[in-house]
């Protein structure tokens, strides 16, 4: 199964869901002749014969990771997102410090490294952005 | 002779010691961002636009910083190109191409000096270009009906796909998944939510520097970390410098070249969908056919390394015509500098030129003031910029991650719109290994709400008769240069594609 017949099968799925959405979209009372719905109708319609290509006649799949290196990255998007999560919690020096020593070890840096990367990345950002351009950072209970 | 009055009315403006201040400081960190693999112009921009905007910068300095990034950043692919035959983004790829074999000879610095006064000449005249293209493109758009520019948004569609695809259906499926995500949130004419799923967030829809910085820079960490260890180049296995001059009569032999070059590639910059890479790829392989009489081309020819360079800092300045002019960006990178102005409530095209001429021609003398600075800055302290590229990955794309999600967290202070970058990065790694081009849904996000609002108000025009789409003569001829871009390049074939390596650096480089 080439991986372009699965991008082919979920653009399809995903240019049917959309146009269903768009026929659900509601009415209003006063509308111009094409409404809401129509252009939504068209880019499904665009989508779903894109994905008809590729169904046919797939590209070579490309090389996918092996499951190590698809784990590392699935790391660093939940990395991401408790950073996105914890930001507005803990405020913007300890969760990016965390984050990037996180990122910098899984990137390769010894754990003593990646913990001085970390740090140097969450106050360097700080010193530029907040201090000396007056950026808003996220505060903490802590007040930075 | 209006054009040079303006400019000299844009002198005045651009020369205050803040936008010269801010123009430096573009140029340095462009230069930077390109140098260094893996950060191009569009990532380069794409992460600094959310700063930008929450500095609270006003237009015209805000968009000087931009562009001078943009410049900075063609200026800076060339390095890593010519000392360590990796392209530090992908315009720059033709460059490895002769210039790594001239520092194999000892002449890296050469062909750094040869290749940064290529790259002033190219940005120079393209920027000339601009000055004198884009009124004219003016007085054309003036004549655009809602008809018009729906039929020039296909086009900037189709031509993109067509000429910068490998695959078209695959570049048609981008743009449409774009312009599917451009109609989340409450539609403008009937006040009606759209695709929104009762989630209160997503009524203002999804703001595009967020879908741009996690398509963009984002999805580049995930590439560095699936290919971590696989080829670790750094500063150390660059070649010696050796003296940082061109002799005059290298000057001489590449002037005929230059030329050339700045032409192909200005109007490869200025064609709707086709950017920089493709400007000095077509302008290395025609100086290729041309002058490579006796095979040195490859080899470590300097006018190898003069053709493409001159070539893409042409198209980088030729892009910029039908974005102010017309308000469709001809590349990434100009998709991203089009998200700029709109977030600052500027909607580009003829309309700029009358109601904010300060902003075009401050930005056009700011680009003439940029491109001087880049020439002193990359001549003498090249040595310095080469430097940068000793940062390894592992510090360099923890601090783009953490420097991208202060922007967007400035922007808005929603962790919602993290959380929504976050998942625009997984997107965009995925697109990338299959292969799905990203400058198409950047440009669909940017231009779905415009280019719906303008097919509606045709169809109110013509009172639902959809014949008014190939009404006049001119939506005809968008309509067939629509089609001939999208299906021409499928029948001539691969010539005008740029065959990129199936390696880390093609699947991880940054559109131009």
């Amino acid at each position: 199964m080439s991986s372009d017949r699965v991008f082919g099968g979920v653009g399809l799925l995903l240019a049917a869901f959309f146009i269903w959405q768009a026929t659900q979209v509601e009415l209003g009372f006063s509308s111009d002749p094409l409404g809401p719905r129509a252009f939504p109708i068209i880019i499904g319609g665009v989508m779903a014969l894109a994905c008809i290509y590729p169904l046919i006649r797939p590209d070579e799949s490309p090389d996918w990771p092996p499951l190590g290196r698809l784990l590392e990255i699935a790391l660093a998007v939940a990395v991401m997102t408790a950073y996105s999560l914890a930001l507005s919690e803990v405020g913007f020096l300890l969760a990016t410090a965390v984050a990037a020593a996180i990122l910098s070890w899984r990137l390769g840096s010894r754990p003593l490294g990646a913990v001085i990367a970390g740090v140097g990345i969450s106050v360097g950002i700080y010193v530029v952005f907040h201090l000396i351009l007056g950026l808003a950072l996220a505060r903490g209970p802590w007040g930075f | 002779m209006d054009a040079l009055a303006s400019l000299m009315d844009g002198f005045a403006i651009a020369l205050t010691w803040q936008n010269l201040g801010l123009a430096l400081l573009g140029c340095f960190l462009g230069t930077i961002i390109g140098t260094m693999p893996g950060l191009g112009p569009s990532n380069g921009v794409a992460i600094l636009i959310p700063v930008a905007f929450t500095l609270g910068l006003p237009a015209t300095p805000a968009l000087i910083l931009l562009t001078s990034v943009y410049y900075g950043a063609m200026y800076g692919g060339r390095i890593s190109s010519i000392l360590l035959n990796i392209p530090g983004d992908e315009p720059a790829m033709m460059t490895t191409l002769d210039g790594y074999p001239m520092a194999r000879q000892g002449r890296a610095g050469e062909a750094l000096a040869l290749s940064g006064v290529a790259s002033f000449v190219g940005a120079f005249f393209a920027t000339w270009g601009l000055v004198f293209l884009s009124p004219l493109l003016v007085k054309v758009a003036l004549l655009f009906g809602p008809a018009e520019y729906f039929a020039l948004f296909v086009l900037a569609f189709a031509t993109l796909g067509g000429v910068t695809s490998r695959n078209q259906s695959k570049a048609a499926f981008a743009a449409a998944l774009g312009l599917a995500i451009a109609m989340i949130g409450v539609d403008g004419q009937t006040g009606m939510p759209r695709y929104t799923f009762g989630n209160v967030h997503l009524y203002d829809g999804i703001d595009f520097l967020v879908a741009i910085v996690g398509l963009f820079a984002l999805s580049e960490v995930f590439i560095f970390l699936e290919h971590r260890g696989e080829s670790e180049a750094s500063g150390k296995d660059a070649k010696p410098l050796g003296r940082i001059t061109v002799p005059l009569k290298t000057l001489k032999e590449t002037s005929g070249t230059m030329g050339r070059s700045t032409i192909i590639g200005f109007i490869a910059g200025v064609l709707p969908g086709a950017g920089a890479s493709l400007g000095s790829f077509v302008a290395y392989t025609l100086e290729k056919r041309m002058v490579d009489r006796k095979g040195t081309f490859g080899k470590g020819d300097p006018r190898g390394v003069v053709a493409p360079e001159a070539g893409n800092n042409a198209a980088a300045g030729g892009a910029l015509v039908p974005m102010l002019a017309l308000g469709v960006p001809g590349s990434g990178t100009t998709a991203v500098l089009l998200a700029m102005l709109l977030a600052l409530n500027i909607t580009p095209g003829p309309l700029l030129f009358t109601n904010n001429p300060d902003v075009v021609w401050g930005l056009i003398a700011a680009l003439f003031i940029g491109n001087l600075m880049l020439l002193a800055l990359n001549i003498p302290l090249v040595g310095l910029f080469v430097r940068v590229l000793s940062v390894p990955p592992r510090i360099l794309m923890p601090t783009v991650a953490m420097v991208a999600a202060v922007g967007i967290y400035g922007i808005s202070g929603s962790t919602f719109d993290l959380l929504v970058m976050v998942g625009f990065g997984v997107l965009g790694w995925v697109l990338r290994k299959l292969d799905v081009p990203l400058v198409p849904v950047i440009l669909g996000v940017l231009l779905g709400n415009l280019m719906e609002a303008n097919l509606r108000r045709a169809l109110t025009i013509s009172n639902g008769d959809w014949s008014i789409l190939v009404g006049s003569p001119l939506t005809i001829t968008l309509w067939t240069v629509a089609i001939v871009g999208f299906v021409l390049p499928m029948i001539v074939g691969r010539f005008f594609r740029i065959r990129r390596a199936h390696t880390a650096a093609g699947e991880g480089a940054d559109p131009d």
